[in-house]
């Protein structure tokens, strides 16, 4: 194995050897792995579900807003998701292109900010050698229990007298960094970058920054790309203290535009539906293209919690 | 360098340093600098956060506790000390007393039936299935949307004449159900929100600690002749306790908070109200209602004290769970 490449019946054969064993373990744990096709239309039924609204919010986009109010509830995209998102896009009071704007500056800078703090820090709190440093980690992990609602009339508070009621930097400062994060990124650094590694490059003359950037900072990339995503979808969707920080509906994020979409004499649902998707589609697209590393990110994170 | 080396040739190094000393105050710089990059940077690399902290988490908390002992109106220029009378006046609210009972009851039903189909879901993608990424990702997918959406689509799906799911009631027999009216009927239609979007995301938790469940102790129990359903309740619930105690904190913790998906449930312009008797309005929801259309600061102040220490008490009693059950093995 170590020294030449098995030829290719061997490797045939250890195959079949591994697809043997499990089968000989079935006929002797009887049921145990078995799969009914109760168990595949369950889950189907469970993955239908949870797609559903999803779906409802698509068809509503579609739609005209009569088309939504009749029964039986039209289950078939209609042909008028152009004149909604036209529709959306000029509606005076939602703001949604600046909404959508304000949200891609708001989630971009808060993630590339929270990677990077999160990063230097929990590589700190995992390799490097400081005084204080348990009593720092109590902190973290305390402050991850403090819910946001506490802060809520300090926080305005503060905003106005800081001149940043209204402004993108009143939902972004207070979110550069979070304690979740650094203790994600400890987490990981902590078993990812093995000691006998940092003590080379320091041989090498590396100073700490250097260690950080050209060893540590390579070796957390999958961890920081689950951290970020985590953290631009989260931020994307934040409600409360936005809605509390940007009152002004002239400047809002995407999600407090949609709010208004529905305000109004005439309620006119296609439109409000429309909205909902141009607030969800480009995370779902995000979602779909990175799943595999997001349920990664799940399944490895419950395991070190 | 030759000449060092002809001299002392025993010394090598030690000998050439004490002939020509190197030009010790660059090296002492030098090695000063080294000194404060291994001692100092730690605290550099750590300090973003404890500032971000300090300034937006420590101190808000802090003056919270401050205002809520001041009598103080939003927009006032100045405060009058009130002592504990914004909390005399929350124990004998009544408003606040139904937000706690609505925040506890949709949380309540929200977090048994929702942990319990995610054990239930979890069991069932444990098995040897085809398409096991695909079904992961189509389970988790809820929680992309945003609260602020859900709340949209529901209060679309739950309407009293045209929602989808008093057309299927129709189909059994029940007459349209006016969902937001009622105490019940509106927690359950905020509680679908929450199942909906967090079981699939329990389910992989649960999933993935299942997956670390070595495969022998169910082949020998197997072999003693141990059916699945009792495979299930002796092996995997057991095995699975800590990371039941996870979800159900996290739930907790979430649960208590809840604000999005009741204030997009009632929408329209009076959201934070929870409905006209109030029927699902959330401590949150109170809290804000009191800071911003009755712009009551100190009260309001009192509100999120109370349930910051809400959270604290049920938390607290979770570790300690947690803790005993990590003692028992």
């Amino acid at each position: 194995m170590a020294t030449t490449y098995p030829p290719a019946h061997a490797r045939q054969d250890r195959h079949e050897q591994r697809e043997r064993r499990p089968a000989r373990l079935r006929s002797a744990s009887g049921r145990l792995w078995r799969t009914s096709p109760l168990t595949y239309i369950t889950l189907v039924a469970a993955l239908l579900l949870s797609v559903f609204p999803l779906y409802v919010m698509i068809v509503g986009a579609t739609e005209s807003n009569d088309a939504i109010f009749k029964m039986p509830p039209s289950l078939v995209p209609g042909g008028r998701l152009t004149h909604n998102l036209q529709a959306v896009f000029s509606n005076v009071d939602a703001n949604v292109a600046k909404g959508l704007l304000n949200s891609i500056i708001i989630s971009s800078s808060v993630t590339v900010s929270v990677v990077f703090f999160s990063s230097l820090a929990g590589f700190a709190f995992a390799k490097l050698h400081f005084r204080g440093k348990n009593a720092l980690l109590l902190v973290i992990l305390g402050s991850m229990m403090i819910p946001v609602q506490i802060g809520l009339i300090p926080l305005f508070l503060m905003m106005v007298k800081l001149g940043w009621e209204n402004h993108l930097a009143a939902v972004i400062v207070p979110a550069l960094v979070n304690g979740f994060g650094v203790f994600l990124m400890r987490q990981y650094a902590s078993q990812a970058v093995p000691d006998e590694l940092i003590e080379a490059a320091r041989i090498d003359g590396s100073n700490t920054w250097g260690i950080y950037w050209h060893v540590v900072l390579p070796a957390l990339r999958p961890a920081a790309a689950v951290l970020g995503i985590f953290t631009f979808m989260q931020t994307w969707n934040d409600f409360l203290w936005p809605l509390v920080a940007l009152q002004d509906p002239e400047n809002p994020t995407v999600l407090l535009s949609l709010r208004n979409l529905g305000n109004g004499y005439y309620q006119d649902y296609a439109q409000v539906f429309a909205g909902t998707a141009v607030a969800t589609v480009p995370l779902l697209i995000v979602f779909i293209l990175l799943g595999r590393q997001i349920i990664g990110g799940i399944m490895e994170g419950a395991l070190k919690a | 360098m030759s000449l060092h080396l002809d001299a002392t040739p025993a010394h090598g190094p030690t000998g050439a340093a004490r002939q020509a000393p190197p030009p010790r105050p660059q090296r002492s710089v030098r090695h000063r600098l080294t000194w404060l990059d291994i001692k100092g940077s730690p605290y550099l690399y750590v300090a973003p956060f404890f500032i971000i902290f300090a300034a937006f988490m420590l101190y808000p908390l802090i003056y919270t506790a401050y205002v809520s002992t001041r009598n103080w109106t939003l927009g006032a220029p100045d405060s009058t000390p009130a002592g504990l009378a914004n909390f005399r006046e929350l124990w004998h609210d009544s408003q606040f007393w139904t937000a706690v009972g609505n925040t506890f009851g949709i949380f309540v039903i929200s977090t048994v039936p929702q942990l319990l189909l995610a054990l239930f879901l979890a069991n069932l993608l444990n098995r040897a299935i085809r398409g096991r990424v695909f079904f992961r990702i189509g389970m988790v997918v809820p929680i992309v949307t945003s609260t602020a959406v859900i709340g949209l689509v529901f209060s679309q799906l739950f309407s009293k004449d045209f929602g989808f799911i008093n057309y299927l009631l129709q189909g059994i027999g029940v007459h349209h159900i006016d969902w937001k009216s009622t105490k019940w009927s509106s927690w359950i239609a905020v509680a679908t929100m929450v199942n909906w979007r967090w079981t699939g995301y329990n389910a992989l938790i649960y999933l993935a600690a299942m997956q670390t469940i070595p495969k022998d102790i169910y082949e020998s129990a197997a072999l003693d002749g141990a059916r699945p359903s009792t495979q299930f309740w002796r092996i995997t619930l057991p095995m699975l306790r800590p990371t039941i105690i996870f979800t159900v904190i996290m739930s907790t913790i979430g649960g208590l908070q809840l604000f999005g998906e009741p204030a997009l449930f009632g929408s329209g312009s009076h959201y934070l109200q929870g409905g006209s008797l109030h029927q699902f309005q959330t401590v949150t929801m109170y809290l804000l209602q009191e800071m911003f259309e009755r712009s009551r600061l100190g009260y309001a102040g009192a509100i999120a004290w109370v349930l910051f220490l809400m959270i604290l008490v049920t938390s607290l009693l979770n570790f300690l769970v947690i803790r005993r059950i990590n003692s028992d093995k």
